[in-house]
């Protein structure tokens, strides 16, 4: 879908009004441009706005008729061009792979040749004239549009729509036709209207150097070429075309840029205002804390994408955070580590690591270093272009001071307790020489090296197979174990979570909705109705062997940051929702050591048991 | 329930809905030539659910690519109801390629953005002309099965949540009448809860229509949900089948089943 915007209207209304031009002028103004008034070379009067040419005719009323012949000129042009290139461009799309090869090639030896110089070579075969300047022009610009098609085409063609296609039996033109064209027409759009005031200057130069349009025909370009000659002494016979066709090819330029704009999907509009929901009161301080978050809150202009958020982390224990995508887990994460996106702001009450306000902004060496970060893809959160050694050591030279032998051998050391096989010659490696598994073990590595106090680990093991993150999971409990590293564990597994954690915290919709000892959760103990419904809903290698059982699903959908109810936000897809529940956020009720549910209907049922 | 525990039979009938007769793989040429799948052997019987888990790498994709037709093995056979399907070429292989459908991973990629669903779907019924007024009671139907309103026949891909839309494309897959389905990873992209509704639903559709499915997927869990009976791949090869779980005999199957993340017991209530 294309959006408007401003240059694209203003572009398109002024378009427009040059075509009306182009029909109109010849009807109007044809008889006053081909009058020989006898005055020849006259300068700029108020009968001729723009002065006379050499045979006295009005300048301004010439280049208003030219219009027409310029504007079909290159109209058609554009129009050959785009045909011949589209046609090139999925032919070899729908060729076989070796003419594909043969074709691309081609088209890219021929867009490696300026449009000019091969219209000036069709020229030159063609002879001159308006005919052979249109085709000229309309041919050279083709290999721009069959470069692009092919390299769109090639990229929808690798989509799984069109395998399923292929597979359901629809031929080759049809998908050409239904799957591949539609989805590729914007950028040509785009391409249309800058190939449109490129063949405008092209036509106009061919023209203007005589190859073009021939007398008594003219167009800008053969105006442009007859007001040269007067220069000096009528500038503004020249400066009539000149404006004529700078102004067409800019308002087309403001086309193409608008169509561009938008067209791109990541310009998404400003969400709407949403009232603040009052917080829940604090829950009680915890003064052997070492992170300590509270009211933490990650919005995105006025939604909150993280919503009043209070938790903490103890020394050497393993938190976990559970959630499906949306849920805001990863965002909590990012605020304590401070690597938040620059289109989102993090508040809160307090956030902070020990005696380092996470709030405040400085003591990026603290940062640095009593924090370590784990991310979900290996294979980008290393760069491609760097040895593994200059990248590990680069933390510790910079905020340890350490000298670059001592670095070296403290990160081989690291390398080794990853269990990573000849440490020093990995540190001579660059990235891609290491699997994923290896990868991600030597991001742990990094990520422990300057011996931090939290470990944040960010979906680690989700990109790994399930026997590599097995050994990473061994890994990450044995640091815990031998340096009492605490962590902040990210996942949508809650089997992985289960497995690694000592405490677990189930985000839903932005929010904390149950907190509570894995003990708990191995027990059978949750409370919240969304954490006992993801339970049920995921599938087991241990009871049901039957294949077939039916598993819990949840009705409805998370909602959006910016509809969140005032009220619980799984309400709408709770079981046991009362009146209450749309209306009051729930706070969070101990029901246990550590283990705090917010929900009205838990509440209800601690305060009849209390009673 | 037999399984079948040996290597693929001569071809015949009985021998299974879906069969992969001792399919090698092989990309790239000369010296850089890689073997993906190495003399496989794989049986679907009528009406059964097989399930394949393996890692990334294993081969699992391509074996799923190969019975559909999408990758031409360099030997072997790949035979439906007994007769080759691999190898054939043009009208033929059309007519072959609609028995058997490939239900892909990412639900965001494998339905047409610009596409209506109910183009999509008559798109299945009737390929060249995929007109959706004319097959709109089969479109209901089909998006009945999956639990749809008639009314999403009208709306766009990006109107819908990655598990609805992963609903559509099995709708999409069930409405061409496939004898065999593929089912490739096809909760691998899902949240957990969205991934019970496209589980339910496929438990759902083996029972009422009998369905023969091949189900591909690196989770343990999820594939004893849907299967069977499972084969386990490891480079390239089929390692085990069979009762995998009560009774893993090989050493990776082991492994595989020792890595994963056991979840907490069910609750007691």
């Amino acid at each position: 879908m294309i959006r408007s915007s401003r240059g694209l209207a203003a572009g398109l209304a002024g378009l427009g009004l040059i075509a009306v031009l182009a029909v109109a002028a010849p009807l109007v103004w044809g008889g006053d441009a081909a009058h020989l008034s006898g005055a020849a070379r006259e300068g700029v009067s108020g009968e001729h706005w723009l002065g006379t040419d050499a045979l006295g005719r009005d300048v301004l009323a010439r280049t208003l008729v030219a219009t027409r012949l310029t504007l079909v000129m290159t109209v058609i042009a554009t129009a050959i061009a785009g045909t011949i290139g589209v046609l090139l461009g999925t032919a070899v799309w729908v060729a076989g792979p070796r003419v594909r090869e043969i074709g691309l090639r081609l088209i890219d030896v021929m867009v490696s040749y300026p449009a000019i110089i091969l219209a000036l070579a069709v020229a030159a075969i063609l002879g001159a004239g308006t005919v052979a300047a249109v085709v000229a022009i309309g041919v050279a610009w083709s290999p721009a549009f069959a470069r692009l098609t092919a390299n769109l085409a090639a990229s929808v063609a690798g989509r799984d729509f069109v395998s399923a296609a292929r597979l359901l039996g629809v031929p080759p033109h049809r998908i050409l036709v239904r799957h591949l064209l539609p989805n590729i027409a914007e950028p040509l759009l785009v391409l249309l209207s800058v190939a449109f005031a490129g063949t405008l200057t092209a036509l106009s130069g061919l023209s203007f150097i005589g190859l073009g349009v021939q007398a008594p025909s003219y167009d800008w370009g053969a105006l442009l070429n007859t007001g040269l000659d007067a220069l000096y002494t009528n500038p503004a016979e020249a400066l009539g075309p000149a404006v004529a066709i700078t102004l067409t090819g800019v308002l087309a330029g403001f086309v193409g840029d608008g169509l561009a704009a938008g067209a791109d999907p990541h310009r998404v509009g400003i969400p709407g205002r949403v009232k603040k929901v009052p917080l829940p009161a604090a829950p009680p301080e915890d003064d052997g804390a070492l992170l300590t978050v509270d009211g933490l809150c990650v919005s995105a202009g006025d939604v909150d994408l993280v919503d009043g958020v209070s938790f903490t982390v103890r020394p050497g224990e393993i938190v976990g955070v559970v959630g499906e995508s949306g849920s805001g887990k990863s965002l909590t994460a990012m605020a304590v580590a401070r690597l938040l996106p620059d289109t989102v702001t993090a508040d809160a009450r307090a956030l902070r690591l020990d005696d380092l306000d996470l709030l405040a902004g400085a003591a990026p060496d603290r940062l640095a270093t009593e924090i370590g970060v784990v991310y979900q893809d290996p294979a980008a959160s290393f760069n491609p272009a760097l040895r593994i050694g200059g990248q590990l050591t680069e933390v510790l030279r910079r905020h340890r001071g350490l000298g670059r032998r001592a670095a070296r051998e403290r990160a081989a050391e690291a390398l080794d307790a990853v269990r990573i096989t000849r440490p020093e010659a990995r540190l001579r490696q660059h990235p891609h020489e290491l699997s994923g598994g290896m990868r991600q073990r030597a991001m742990i590595a990094s990520a422990l090296l300057t011996g931090p106090r939290l470990l944040i680990a960010d979906e680690p093991t989700t990109a790994l197979d399930v026997t590599v993150q097995a050994e990473i999971l061994e890994l990450l409990r044995e640091a815990n174990r031998r340096d009492g590293t605490a962590m902040l564990f990210i996942s949508h597994d809650i089997g992985v979570i289960a497995s690694l954690c000592h405490r677990v915290l189930v985000m839903y919709a932005g929010r904390i909705v149950e907190e509570l000892p894995v003990a708990d959760l191995a027990a059978g103990r949750a409370r919240h109705p969304y954490t006992r419904a993801l339970l049920d809903a995921t599938p087991r290698l241990d009871t049901d062997g039957d294949g077939g059982a039916e598993l819990t699903t949840i009705p409805g959908r998370p909602p959006a940051p910016a509809d969140r109810p005032a009220g619980c936000a799984f309400a709408s897809r709770c079981a046991l929702v009362m009146p209450r529940c749309t209306e009051e956020r729930p706070a969070a009720v101990a029901v246990g050591t550590d283990h705090r549910a917010a929900c009205h209907a838990v509440a209800l049922t601690v305060e009849e048991t209390a009673s | 329930m037999t399984l079948p525990a040996e290597k693929a039979p001569a071809a015949g009938p009985a021998a299974g809905k879906l069969v992969a007769e001792h399919v090698t793989v092989v990309f790239g040429h000369g010296r850089r030539a890689h073997t993906v799948l190495d003399d496989v052997g794989l049986t679907v019987p009528e009406g059964t659910t097989v399930g394949l888990v393996g890692e990334s790498g294993s081969g699992k994709s391509t074996l799923a690519k190969a019975m559909v037709g999408l990758v031409r093995p360099r030997s072997g056979r790949i035979l439906l109801d007994g007769a080759e399907v691999s190898g054939l070429r043009g009208a033929r292989l059309t007519a072959a390629r609609r028995r058997i459908q490939l239900i892909s991973q990412d639900p965001n990629s494998s339905l047409d953005p610009r596409m209506r669903i109910g183009r999509a779907l008559a798109e299945a019924i009737d390929p060249r002309r995929a007109d959706p007024r004319a097959h709109a009671d089969q479109i209901a139907a089909g998006l009945e099965m999956v639990a749809l309103e008639p009314d999403a026949a009208r709306r766009h891909p990006h109107e819908f949540s990655g598990g609805q839309r992963q609903r559509i494309a099995i709708a999409r897959a069930l409405v061409a009448r496939p004898e065999v389905v593929v089912a490739d990873e096809i909760t691998s992209a899902l949240d957990c809860s969205v991934q019970a509704e496209v589980l339910n639903l496929l438990a759902r559709l083996r029972a009422e229509l009998r369905l023969t499915m091949l189900f591909i997927s690196h989770d343990l869990a999820v594939v004893r949900h849907v299967s069977d009976s499972v084969a386990v791949m490891h480079r390239g090869a089929i390692v085990e089948r069979g009762d995998i779980y009560a009774a893993p005999s090989h050493p990776y199957t082991r492994r595989l089943l020792a890595s994963a993340p056991s979840l907490p017991p069910k609750e007691t209530r």
